[in-house]
């Protein structure tokens, strides 16, 4: 680089040449040499570069934070064409480690806000942002990724992801067309922990496979809430759960908002009150807001690690580099810096991925209930709220439906009838459909007497 | 308490939520200097800013390559040219408007030439991508001014890591899983007496079932003891019949079949840890063993002068327990039984610290300090955390490198694997001696990497022979490493400047145990290890 020389003349927007001597030099060398640690499938080439810059399309789900660490990360390793989804606006709360928004920002979309930035900060980048949630998308949008970049906050939407990359595979004859795979790279983080994995839908262990690694979250028990509370966060359960639909501070109708400090300020000082009761000491503005959104602290650096252990496969995969985690690796810097690699394993019979059609026994006396309490409870299952749909004398009938008011009220009584009594015969298929998964989950139902 | 939140708290809540306020404001009091504004250490100091570090200063010499901007989020490329420290200052400065940026458009060789303490001002240094004689320069001088050092590297996709800092104490460790501290095999008093006031074998069932597991286990442990010559249930066989008691207490209903008593079930489930003696660790006690403890002087830091008052207070009132430390967990129980138990150990714990106090007070005293030189809290926190205090001491740079000191059995050990993440730091310092010699890294342009390939394998070799290491290095990532030719790609970069980050506040807020002393990140196959060189 001679001194001196003018930087090139940078044009903003997609496809336009705006690069300047050097700038992807850090990238280059990895794609254009040979290496003793490549992909088998690795061929050094100068056009590597503009698969990545002109073609590649990824997909960043999530750009809160690790999302926005995904963001620059792929831009400054050579991805222009991303798009990132998000659904939620802008707080306050967010600026401690998602760094491509501002004060000034709170209450915009997320996911508009960062494509913003980042178009800006790196010239020639182009991501395109979609202020949405990712269930109002269709295959034919997703078709169109290389790859799929998750960092998500939530275990159900990994798991629509999930199911919506199954459903796009392709099986001629039993065998898997691998030009319908689109792996999916999936991050997550919680204080100081963290993990990252590749998946290769179809071929790898998917979210789904590995369920029993999500502790289920720990509700307390109503008896406690109701008239045992022993620590501060049974006083603030008792005043969002009993208390709030009780007295309506805020009138008909009016929901717990975790997000309005008047809602919280109420609960703090009820929590107090009950506390006093109890003689229980704790109560803080802080805890009462934890409990009741659920939060989990978060810094920036864990964001960081994940996030770029996410992004260094989505280039590995991108330009066959260097072979991809296989598949699974977790982090910790509590105590020191830990991480652990290894290979998570499919399930045979995964409800997600496995092809394997999904079995129900029960006894021809059980009660629909039964079955109910079997697909939120049975860990490899935990769906939220599924509804059942069977086919009956040629008809599609529901047997219950959560999820819309008048069906529920409609079909609650079913919960109580028996599997006979509703005419259900052994080896007859249930339709379930629930938020965990796009497509419905087919059971073969086997009635013993 | 505020009902309405500042807006620094509202910003910082969810990393509140980990280091506490006291955490912020060590923090917020905090001034890191960096150098070189590199990809890597941009990123690091991005996950200081964020949290509302105090200041950073960014030394640097260079100016803005080309090169730079493309891997590097703080860096445009309007300021090509321009002075690197002061381009990354504005855009880093720009994240968070608490933080105070500064920077000094000088190369760290020369203000070690002609300003060494510089650098003594700074509460820890992070010096990024430095050659090894800038590198073991610096290191002296912050070594004998005792400011913390941390050594940070990206090269191709190795990370690297070196923590250098002589002592320090963590009493915050905040550790993942800790034992509880119940003292059931030696009730003190207060607890021994609120056991007795139960009598379960007269109890109303709804107080059965909601009497705390701790007084469960308590009162069929006083069986046993009675009928075992005071012993403790030892082995599993022992635990297993103790088990059984436990079952057999269980009311029953009128058919002889047991109710439902999850207190009970709680308290089978916790025979395991809840039997076992109470000691301590022998961390602990290599703690109160050292010299630190032995000799207070009015420069001891209260860290020792406050175990040393411990290890009194184990030797005379606590006989050769820690005190107290006043926490059990939730379990099932009606809240008045809950909260009665719970304040029994509270107030001992409260009691044992206030001995503590008085035992810190005559040390203060014998060294001619004022009781106020600790803080009460201090005390307390101190005395809460007795079980998990930590000491990090990290070797120098001087030791690490002298062919007299070097951790031999480490490297020798760690390389009966020779894909172990110790291959990638011989390659490190390998191709360190490849930059003293040749005045450049190897790889860097592509007609030189078939060459350099035997160049670098020339250094390794003087390397393994200089030490005296009869240790195999693979020739596969003696090419990797010629091939990556010195490049910091960003997402290797953005995982050290996470992790370095990360480090960086444990050694500053005290809370957390950070590494000792050395971390290799290997990207390729994503796995990293901690070696202590």
């Amino acid at each position: 680089m001679a001194e001196g020389d003018e930087p090139m003349v940078v044009n903003g927007g997609s496809g336009d040449q705006c690069d300047w001597d050097g700038r992807w030099d850090h990238v280059t060398k990895f794609l254009e040499r040979p290496g003793p640690f490549t992909h088998p499938d690795f061929e050094p080439s100068t056009e590597a570069l503009q698969f990545l810059l002109d073609t590649c399309k990824i997909l960043v789900i999530g750009a809160g934070g690790l999302g926005c660490e995904l963001l620059k990360d792929l831009a400054l390793s050579g991805f222009r064409h991303i798009h990132v989804v998000d659904m939620d606006t802008i707080d306050v709360s967010n600026l401690n480690r998602q760094f491509l928004f501002r004060p000034k920002d709170v209450g915009r979309p997320k996911a508009d806000v960062a494509a913003d930035f980042i178009n800006i900060r790196v010239p020639g980048c182009c991501v395109v942002p979609h202020f949405t949630k990712i269930q109002d998308f269709d295959e034919a949008f997703y078709r169109q990724f290389h790859i799929i970049v998750c960092g998500l906050d939530s275990i159900i939407a990994r798991r629509w992801m999930n199911g919506m990359l199954m459903s796009l595979l392709v099986y001629e004859d039993g065998n898997l067309d691998p030009s319908s795979i689109i792996p999916l790279i999936d991050g997550g983080t919680e204080g100081f922990k963290g993990n990252a994995r590749v998946i290769l839908p179809g071929m790898t262990a998917c979210i789904d496979c590995t369920l029993e690694l999500y502790p289920p979250q720990i509700n307390f028990p109503m008896c406690t809430i109701a008239s045992m509370p022993r620590l501060p966060e049974h006083c603030v359960e008792y005043v969002r759960v009993l208390l709030w639909p009780k007295e309506k501070p805020f009138g008909d109708g009016v929901g717990l908002d975790g997000d309005d400090p008047e809602h919280i300020q109420w609960v703090f000082v009820k929590s107090q009150e009950r506390a006093a009761e109890y003689s229980i000491t704790g109560v803080t503005y802080r805890l009462t807001q934890g409990v009741v959104k659920r939060i989990i602290p978060a810094v920036a650096s864990t964001n960081a690690v994940i996030a770029a252990c996410c992004a260094t496969e989505v280039f590995k995969i991108a330009s066959s580099a260097y072979i991809p985690l296989n598949n699974y690796l977790v982090f910790n810097d509590v105590d020191g810096l830990y991480t652990c690699t290894f290979e998570a394993e499919r399930k045979e019979n995964c409800s997600a991925c496995s092809q394997v059609p999904q079995d129900l026994q029960f006894p021809s006396c059980a009660k629909l209930q039964e079955v109910l309490d079997y697909l939120t409870e049975s860990p490899s299952l935990q769906m939220k709220s599924p509804a059942i749909t069977a086919t009956l004398e040629g008809k599609n009938r529901t047997l219950y439906l959560q999820t819309v008011v008048s069906i529920e009220e409609r079909t609650r009584q079913n919960l109580s009838k028996t599997l006979k009594e509703l005419g259900l015969s052994d080896g007859q298929e249930l339709a379930v459909a629930d938020v965990t998964t796009p497509q419905t989950v087919l059971f073969k139902l086997h009635l013993s007497s | 308490m505020a009902a309405t939140k500042t807006s620094k708290e509202q910003k910082y809540d969810r990393q509140l939520r980990l280091w506490g306020d006291h955490g912020q404001e060590s923090l917020e009091n905090a001034h890191v200097c960096l150098i070189n504004a590199t990809a890597t250490g941009t990123e690091i100091l991005k996950n200081l800013v964020l949290p509302g570090i105090g200041a950073f200063t960014i030394v640097d010499g260079h100016k803005v390559s080309g090169e730079d901007v493309g891997n590097n989020f703080f860096l445009s490329n309007n300021s090509i040219g321009k002075n690197r420290a002061q381009s990354a200052t504005e855009l880093l400065q720009e994240l968070n408007t608490d933080v105070s940026g500064n920077f000094v458009e000088e190369a760290p060789d020369k203000l070690l030439d002609n300003d060494p303490e510089f650098f003594h001002r700074f509460s820890l240094v992070v010096g990024v991508q430095l050659p090894e004689s800038t590198c073991l320069r610096l290191g002296a001088v912050l070594w004998n001014a005792s400011v913390p050092f941390l050594v940070c590297r990206t090269y191709g996709l190795t990370g690297y890591m070196r923590l250098v800092v002589r002592e320090h104490t963590v009493v915050e460790s905040h550790p993942d899983n800790m034992l509880e501290d119940l003292r059931l095999d030696q009730p003190f008093p207060e607890l021994k007496k609120h056991i007795e006031s139960y009598d379960l074998d007269n109890m109303e069932k709804k107080d059965h079932s909601h009497t705390p597991w701790i007084i469960v286990i308590a009162k069929h442990l006083e069986k046993w003891r009675s009928e075992h010559d005071s012993q403790l249930p030892k082995n599993y066989k022992e635990k297993e019949a103790f088990r059984e008691l436990l079952r057999q207490g269980i009311l029953k209903k009128d058919n002889g079949v047991p109710e439902d008593e999850e207190n009970f079930d709680e308290a089978i489930k916790n025979v395991n840890t809840a039997l076992n003696p109470t000691k301590i660790s022998s961390a602990v006690k290599d703690l109160f063993n050292g010299e630190q403890c032995n000799n207070i002087t009015a420069q001891t830091p209260s860290f020792w002068v406050i175990a040393r008052a411990v290890r009194e207070f184990v030797r005379e009132e606590g006989r050769g327990c820690l005190p107290v430390r006043g926490t059990i967990p939730d379990m099932i129980a009606d809240s008045q039984k809950f909260i009665k138990l719970q304040n029994i150990y509270r107030e001992k714990a409260m009691q044992d610290a206030a001995v503590v106090s008085k035992h810190v007070e005559s040390l203060l005293q014998s060294v001619g300090k004022p009781t106020e030189s600790i803080a009460e809290q201090e005390i307390k926190l101190f005395c809460k955390n007795a079980a998990f205090l930590r000491v990090v001491r990290c070797r120098s740079l001087a030791e690490e490198y002298s062919a007299e000191t070097f951790n031999r059995d480490e490297i020798t050990s760690c390389m009966d694997n020779p894909d172990s993440e110790m291959v990638l730091y011989l390659l490190l310092r390998s191709i360190d001696r490849f930059y003293q010699q040749h005045s450049r890294y190897p790889g860097v342009y592509n007609y030189q990497v078939e060459d350099d390939i035997s160049k670098l394998k020339v250094c390794v070799n003087s390397l393994l022979q200089e030490y005296g290491l009869s240790v195999s290095v693979k020739d596969d990532y003696v090419h990797e490493f010629c091939r990556c030719g010195a490049a910091e790609p960003h997402t290797v970069a953005a995982f050290l400047g996470g992790s370095a980050a990360q480090e960086v506040i444990k050694v500053i807020t005290r809370q957390f145990v950070p590494f000792n002393n050395t971390f290799i990140y290997n990207a390729m196959a994503q796995t990293s290890a901690t070696l202590q060189l």
